[in-house]
């Protein structure tokens, strides 16, 4: 009995020792005070030492040790870093004029500035966190005003994600952005623009390429980052815009058929490989290609396929203060082959459309440089035009666009961006725009991907 | 036929390919966030560990990228030791999120959280970001205090010897001959500093008080209003009048920080810049925690004489 009342005596020792050490600290200074560490240290030493011994007698007491080692009672009670689910709130608000009166027609993106004076395009909440030993969830929630002031909801994302598949595999799903390219999965306040690049907005819509579905992705045991991720979506709906979308008469001036869901091949397939290297121990590069492989609605076995290719590189100082200062340029290249059927026209029914390739091609390249904390200077061109096509349409014409901008951050929890783009739309020239961005976030701090 | 024949090779490859059934001989791939830990974990790991840092030392700990590279560094970790206490908050996360690791997972043997068996300092009553982005555990800065050093190169050696049972008594010995230096080291740190007691300190950032409180300096003043929040021109004129009062002539900055920020209050001060790593390896012949912190008490010693 009394050994065992000694055993817990022990044990206690050991799991205050920390605490006893970090209680004891802001006494023990001084030189003169050096002796009553040292008999401490000697103390703790000894009562380790013992502990040490009673440990080797019995594997069961030691186990016992560790565990109450785990939790010494000095540990902060875990409050903003473990809560059971990070929430986030994010508002982003646009103010500026366009020489073009219908804004809306310039500014395809859903989450760009829609009118001459104040857009609020992205009210967002965020949700995420660790479901079990098995999965983490994510939730993106997205409240945006129209050019109307009417409040319109979407559920931007909701997703599982696997934490402890085997053979380096992970799985993904739910709704999602699909992994097409670096922007497409970007939320809008990870943009480094006001505005969504004109060939993302052309093949994937005013809302990115994102669906319903599942992604697995495989990361290659190579010395380097490689992964490979394959997404099997729906194809239908509004943010499936070169597939089967509600809205592809605007594209292919037909009326869209009816089609529904036959065979596998009626899926949206998303393939995507990236790897990455640090060039050096400052500058890192990342390449990737990505497609897209579905059917679209022009005809009942009309097909899509978008291609792309992406390359973003960085330089960051080695003494980066808040990251910075830095450079980094990020450029996609996409092109899209949109097999358009044998289709009636949408404009005069007694027309008929012959069956054709509508072919299109675009590419954004954007600068980026941080100049010194929290001051960021952009620069992004952008490129797109079509071939010509039976039904002119005014999402396949040549447009280029230039934008400089440059964006303070007061914080890491908000930022001020101000923007000029000249826009050059073939037979319509040119149009000049300047949007001041705001934006604030609240709650869980944000963690970035590269 | 064929194809029966092929199965078990291709089994036999993925398993060499995803690292199963590894070697015990092999070193522990340890991957520490920061360079301090890391200086830690080769202490106690010796040649029985293979360590690495993924943040520089001469970079600001709080923004890392989230390179790609990291992610395969992640992935091979049989043990990851991190600070913790929201350090690492914008860039680790995604990490483990790509790398794919149970090794490393919160809670498993191979995972590490420094601050978990630290007092921290500055545990904020309230959290409210008008006081700047401040830490809701607590001052994250901690390494730089030899007794917690003590404490996290205990958890290092136990964590250790859990994942890697026949090393054990060497985490072990490697412990004991560090935690004898680190008692004798830090006698002679606090000997050194000593005559200096009450000595007013500036710090760039909030990253010091750790320091100042385990050798009884005072810190007066940030050169940053609030943390994270650049020096404004208001408030740097605050501190050149307080720094003259309290006749505070020392000024800590970091290889990240605005050197010249604090030149320029240095020179309307009468007070000296010195440049102060917190991250062995920033600087020449800093390699090891011992050095770093003889390096940085001899400068904080001469700086006081030359000052006082």
């Amino acid at each position: 009995m009394l050994q065992r009342l000694m055993l817990a005596y022990m044990l206690l020792a050991t799991s205050t020792a920390p605490a006893l050490a970090g209680a004891v600290n802001p006494d023990i200074s001084a030189v003169g005070q050096q002796g009553a560490l040292d008999s401490l240290t000697f103390a703790v030493r000894a009562l380790q030492a013992r502990v040490d011994s009673l440990a080797s007698a019995g594997e069961e007491s030691a186990a016992a040790s560790r565990a109450a080692q785990q939790s010494p009672s000095t540990a902060p009670v875990a409050r903003a870093g473990g809560t059971y689910m990070n929430v986030s709130y994010d508002g982003l608000a646009d103010f500026g004029w366009s020489s073009e009166p219908n804004v809306g027609s310039l500014q395809g993106g859903d989450h760009d500035p829609h009118v001459r004076g104040f857009t609020i395009p992205n009210a967002e909440l965020a949700l995420d966190g660790t479901v079990d030993p098995y999965f983490k969830g994510f939730s993106n929630i997205v409240l945006k005003l129209n050019s109307d002031g009417e409040t319109g909801i979407e559920l931007e994302e909701t997703y599982l994600l696997t934490t402890s598949l085997p053979w380096n595999l992970q799985l993904k799903g739910g709704q999602f952005f699909a992994e097409f390219g670096r922007q497409n999965a970007q939320h809008p306040h990870a943009w480094s623009f006001v505005d969504q690049p004109l060939v993302l907005n052309r093949m994937f819509g005013p809302d990115g390429l994102r669906s319903q579905g599942a992604r697995i992705s495989w990361l290659a045991p190579t010395s380097w980052y490689s992964e490979a991720t394959l997404s099997v979506l729906n194809s239908a709906g509004g943010t499936t815009f070169s597939f089967r979308s509600p809205e592809s008469s605007e594209l292919h001036g037909g009326v869209p058929v009816g089609r529904g869901v036959r065979a596998l091949e009626d899926f949206l397939v998303v393939p995507r490989i990236a790897t990455s290297v640090d060039l050096t121990a400052t500058q890192t590069l990342v390449l990737g290609t990505s497609a897209a492989f579905g059917p679209n609605n022009s005809g009942p076995r009309a097909r899509t396929q978008v291609y792309g290719a992406d390359l973003y590189w960085k330089w960051k100082s080695a003494t980066a203060d808040r990251g910075f200062p830095f450079f980094s340029s990020q450029t996609e290249a996409l092109f899209r082959s949109y097999g358009a059927a044998e289709r009636v026209s949408a404009e005069d029914a007694s027309v008929t459309l012959s069956s054709e390739t509508l072919r299109d091609r675009g590419v954004y390249s954007q600068l980026l440089w941080g100049i010194k904390p929290l001051w960021v200077a952009g620069l992004r061109g952008d490129y797109v035009s079509g071939d010509a096509g039976a039904f002119d349409s005014p999402l396949r014409g040549e447009r280029y666009r230039l934008s400089p901008n440059l964006t303070w951050f007061p914080s890491e929890f908000s930022k001020l961006r101000l923007q000029y783009n000249y826009d050059h739309r073939k037979g319509l020239g040119a149009d000049h725009s300047v949007w001041l961005q705001s934006e604030f976030l609240l709650g869980a701090h944000a963690a970035h991907k590269f | 036929m064929k194809t029966m024949t092929l199965l078990p090779i291709a089994a036999a490859a993925l398993i060499a390919m995803t690292g199963a059934g590894t070697a015990s001989a092999r070193p522990l791939n340890v991957v520490a966030t920061t360079p301090d830990l890391a200086a830690l974990a080769r202490e106690i790991g010796g040649d029985a560990v293979a360590v690495v840092a993924l943040a520089k030392p001469t970079e600001d700990p709080h923004f890392v990228d989230a390179k790609p590279s990291h992610i395969v560094t992640l992935h091979r970790a049989d043990v990851l030791i991190e600070g913790g206490a929201e350090l690492e908050i914008g860039w680790l996360p995604p990490l483990l999120e790509s790398a794919r690791n149970d090794k490393i997972a919160p809670g498993a043997p191979g995972r590490i959280v420094a601050s978990q068996g630290i007092r921290l300092l500055e545990v904020p009553s309230t959290l409210d970001r008008s006081r700047g982005d401040v830490h809701a555990l607590g001052n994250p800065h901690f390494l730089i205090d030899p007794l917690n050093v003590r404490i996290i190169a205990g958890e290092i050696a136990a964590h250790l010897a859990e994942v890697n049972p026949a090393s054990a008594q060497l985490f072990q010995a490697n412990l004991r001959t560090f935690d004898a230096r680190l008692d004798a080291k830090t006698a002679d740190w606090q000997k050194q500093l000593e005559p200096y007691r009450g000595a007013k300190i500036v710090t760039y950032h909030n990253d010091f008080v750790y320091l100042a409180e385990r050798f009884n300096l005072e810190v007066v003043a940030t050169l940053e209003p609030k943390p994270g929040i650049s020096p404004s021109p208001a408030h740097l004129a605050e501190v050149i009048e307080k720094m003259k009062a309290e006749k505070a002539r020392v000024i800590l900055v970091q290889p990240y920080q605005n050197r010249k920020t604090a030149e320029a209050v240095a020179r309307q001060t009468g007070a000296v810049v010195l440049d102060s790593a917190q991250q062995p390896g920033a600087y020449k012949d800093t390699a090891t925690y011992f050095q770093l912190m003889d390096t940085l008490v001899r400068g904080l010693a001469t700086a006081f004489k030359e000052k006082t």
